[in-house]
């Protein structure tokens, strides 16, 4: 096919053949069937995807692209995320006037905009895909376990909106995470109000306290104070996307050995 | 002109007057429950209903556009209402109207794509989605232009909306002074809500870990091996039934309530009302214990807490323990059969566990009934 447009070659096809374009892009431009193969198979973040696929899988009424949307979204994350932290420091001092600089003192103030959009969104297109696995019944053998993975990623989204949500240190993030871990009081055996906590003891001293319960553990204290900022601070910049990250890698890998997007026999 | 004025606003406070009174939990809560077999039927005499009374129209191109004006009246009128204005513009409830309108195209947009296959199956052809498994596209260019299309179109929405709309920073936080109402970030208010009805260690714990577990289970207790790879609906009604009750109503619509519908003190405001602080609820909820031994027998409450308790005891060990064997022998029992012991356990359990929130909530709403079982001494309320 291109043997005869070769004759007047294009800058495109004079750069795709060029020793620099082919030392990183070994396929050239892709234009034959064989290049466009090559160019996902040889390519380290495209070969996430089969070089060919059933014609329903590339429709959007099919999947919705909210896999992908979701995926895309922790990638945003990830990037403003990282800009964020340049300004803001997570202490009780600093936090809320870092926020404000934020949007005042920066540049191009928006980061934080779309970081936290972004955010709210990403919760919403995971709903989303979840909700699309489920109406094309995707669930079925053999992807069950690729469903659990996905559900396991789910909560970790919405933990790890959770956790930022305490960062701009206002009223509205201490008062809606205290809101959230005074569940964590009430936990069996291990929250200090928790039904049955009552019963690990010796003699009179209750090991499950107010002092040692699970909520104190979460918050680093009895209140959401400053070793609690902290300890969502690192949660949310560093623990929960690096196991989001892992399960993430697990859920595409599974994707691919679960025999590709499903489809009907 | 001036003259249709008066009885126009007089039409149009009607009106939010009876929305205000339709969102009460207690009506749409109901309203919703009784008209989900309906809209999505589980068995052959729903279906026919369902045909009957004209809901399948709500899935074709005419009942998508139908919803989305309705949503959109509905916020229009809620955003030029003064009371309602106040709660829809806060910047972190916009993810909520977002949540309505994805929610119901998506929804619609799937079983819209349901009902074609469905018809399509009847007619013994294959489902919309199928092509020759030999006749592939290429992934490049066919998939990955589509994917670098809608990335590019999401960024484009998502800096749009970061220009218009600036994240929310309320005061410096004050561990002194807590707001009214206070509340989790919207996608716990779901939980939040359950939280009127049960304790703590319920609504916060047990519930939040079963959601988890019983989600990631539905893969493992659905044994119907129809509909996979292709939307359809009436090869998994039963199942469909079930996933959509509870992700609606149980945890879409309660987020709703929890956002839009709970004021001051968590006290019900129906959309269009003022949120006002001072509005005094009746709290009269009664314990079974006491229903049992004070109102029933006439007597005083026992004290050792297990006699107390009994009754309360006792019909929670019937529901849960008692409840999925006795089924399993009469009205269940091929189901039991086809499902096998330890999947029929399971599945009972989430389901039981699932139905108690309704359960427990019109026990509230009936007859005022505050705890089944009420152990404070060892914070074990059910
Ligand atoms: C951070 C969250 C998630 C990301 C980034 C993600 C990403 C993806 C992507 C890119 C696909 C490819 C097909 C598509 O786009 O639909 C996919 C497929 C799949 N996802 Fe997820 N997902 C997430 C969460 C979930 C959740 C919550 C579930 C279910 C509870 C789930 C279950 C599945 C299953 C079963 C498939 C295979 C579908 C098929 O073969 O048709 N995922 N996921």
């Amino acid at each position: 096919m291109s043997k005869k447009e070769n004759k007047k070659q294009s800058l495109l096809d004079w750069l795709g053949n060029s020793q620099l374009w082919k030392s990183i892009i070994r396929s050239g431009v892709p234009r034959t069937r064989r290049q466009r193969m090559y160019a996902i198979l040889g390519n380290v973040f495209l070969h996430l995807h089969p070089a060919r696929l059933p014609r329903h899988a590339v429709k959007l009424g099919y999947t919705w692209c909210m896999g992908g949307l979701s995926f895309f979204l922790f990638v945003v994350l990830t990037i403003t995320g990282i800009l964020l932290m340049f300004y803001y420091r997570p202490t009780v001092e600093y936090a809320f006037t870092d926020i404000i600089d934020l949007g005042e003192q920066v540049p191009l103030g928006i980061m934080r905009e779309i970081h936290r959009w972004g955010a709210h969104a990403m919760v919403l297109t995971v709903w989303l895909h979840m909700l699309r696995v489920f109406m094309t019944g995707s669930y079925k053998p053999p992807r069950e376990f690729n469903w659990t993975v996905g559900v396991i990623l789910m909560t970790l989204t919405m933990f790890l909106s959770f956790t930022g949500y305490l960062l701009p240190w206002d009223q509205l993030a201490i008062w809606a995470v205290t809101v959230g871990s005074n569940m964590a009081r009430a936990h069996p055996f291990i929250g200090s109000e928790g039904p049955g906590a009552s019963l690990l003891a010796i003699g009179d001293i209750n090991l499950v306290h107010a002092g040692s319960d699970v909520r104190f553990g979460l918050l680093g204290g009895r209140f959401v104070g400053e070793a609690t900022l902290l300890r969502f601070y690192v949660l949310h910049c560093i623990a929960v996307p690096f196991i989001a990250m892992i399960f993430m890698a697990v859920h595409f890998w599974r994707i691919r050995k679960d025999g590709g997007i499903s489809g009907p026999m | 002109m001036v003259a249709f004025q008066a009885p126009c606003k007089f039409m149009l406070q009607y009106l939010k007057d009876f929305i205000d009174y339709l969102s009460a939990p207690t009506i749409s809560f109901t309203l919703l429950t009784v008209m989900f077999p309906f809209v999505f039927p589980p068995t052959d005499w729903f279906q026919k209903m369902h045909k009957k009374l004209g809901f399948h129209h709500m899935w074709t191109n005419k009942g998508g556009i139908a919803g989305i004006l309705l949503i959109t009246a509905f916020f229009v009128m809620g955003f030029l209402d003064k009371n309602f204005n106040i709660i829809l513009t806060k910047p972190d409830n916009f993810p909520i109207i977002l949540m309505t309108y994805t929610m119901f195209f998506f929804i619609w947009l799937g079983m819209k794509k349901a009902y074609v296959n469905d018809e399509r199956l009847d007619q013994g052809k294959k489902p919309d989605e199928y092509h020759d498994p030999e006749d592939k596209v290429l992934v490049w260019p066919d998939l990955v232009y589509i994917e670098l299309i809608a990335l590019i179109l999401f960024t484009v929405f998502l800096i749009v909306w970061s220009i218009l709309v600036a994240a929310p920073l309320e005061e410096p936080a004050n561990p002194a002074a807590t707001p009214n109402p206070s509340k989790a970030p919207w996608y716990f208010l779901g939980l939040q809500e359950m939280l009127v009805y049960f304790d703590p260690w319920i609504a916060g714990i047990l519930f939040p870990l079963f959601i988890i577990i019983g989600t990631s289970a539905i893969p493992y207790m659905d044994i119907n091996p129809k509909g996979d790879g292709y939307y359809s609906f009436k090869e998994r009604r039963v199942g469909i039934f079930i996933f959509m009750y509870g992700w609606i109503v149980l945890w879409v619509f309660l987020i709703v309530i929890g956002t839009f519908f709970r004021g001051p003190n968590w006290n019900f405001f129906g959309p269009f009302e003022f949120w006002d602080p001072h509005k005094i609820e009746a709290l009269n909820n009664v314990n079974l214990s006491e229903y049992f031994w004070v109102i029933g027998l006439n007597k005083p409450l026992p004290t050792n807490p297990l006699v107390r308790e009994s009754i309360g005891i006792l019909a929670t060990a019937f529901y849960v323990f008692l409840l999925p064997p006795l089924l399993a022998k009469t009205w269940l029992k091929d189901m039991f059969k086809a499902y096998g012991p330890v999947r029929y356990s399971f599945l009972m359990l989430f389901g039981l566990l699932m139905l108690s929130l309704p359960i427990k909530m019109y026990l509230r709403w009936i007859i005022n009934l505050k705890y089944i079982v009420s152990i404070p001494e060892w914070f074990f309320n059910i």
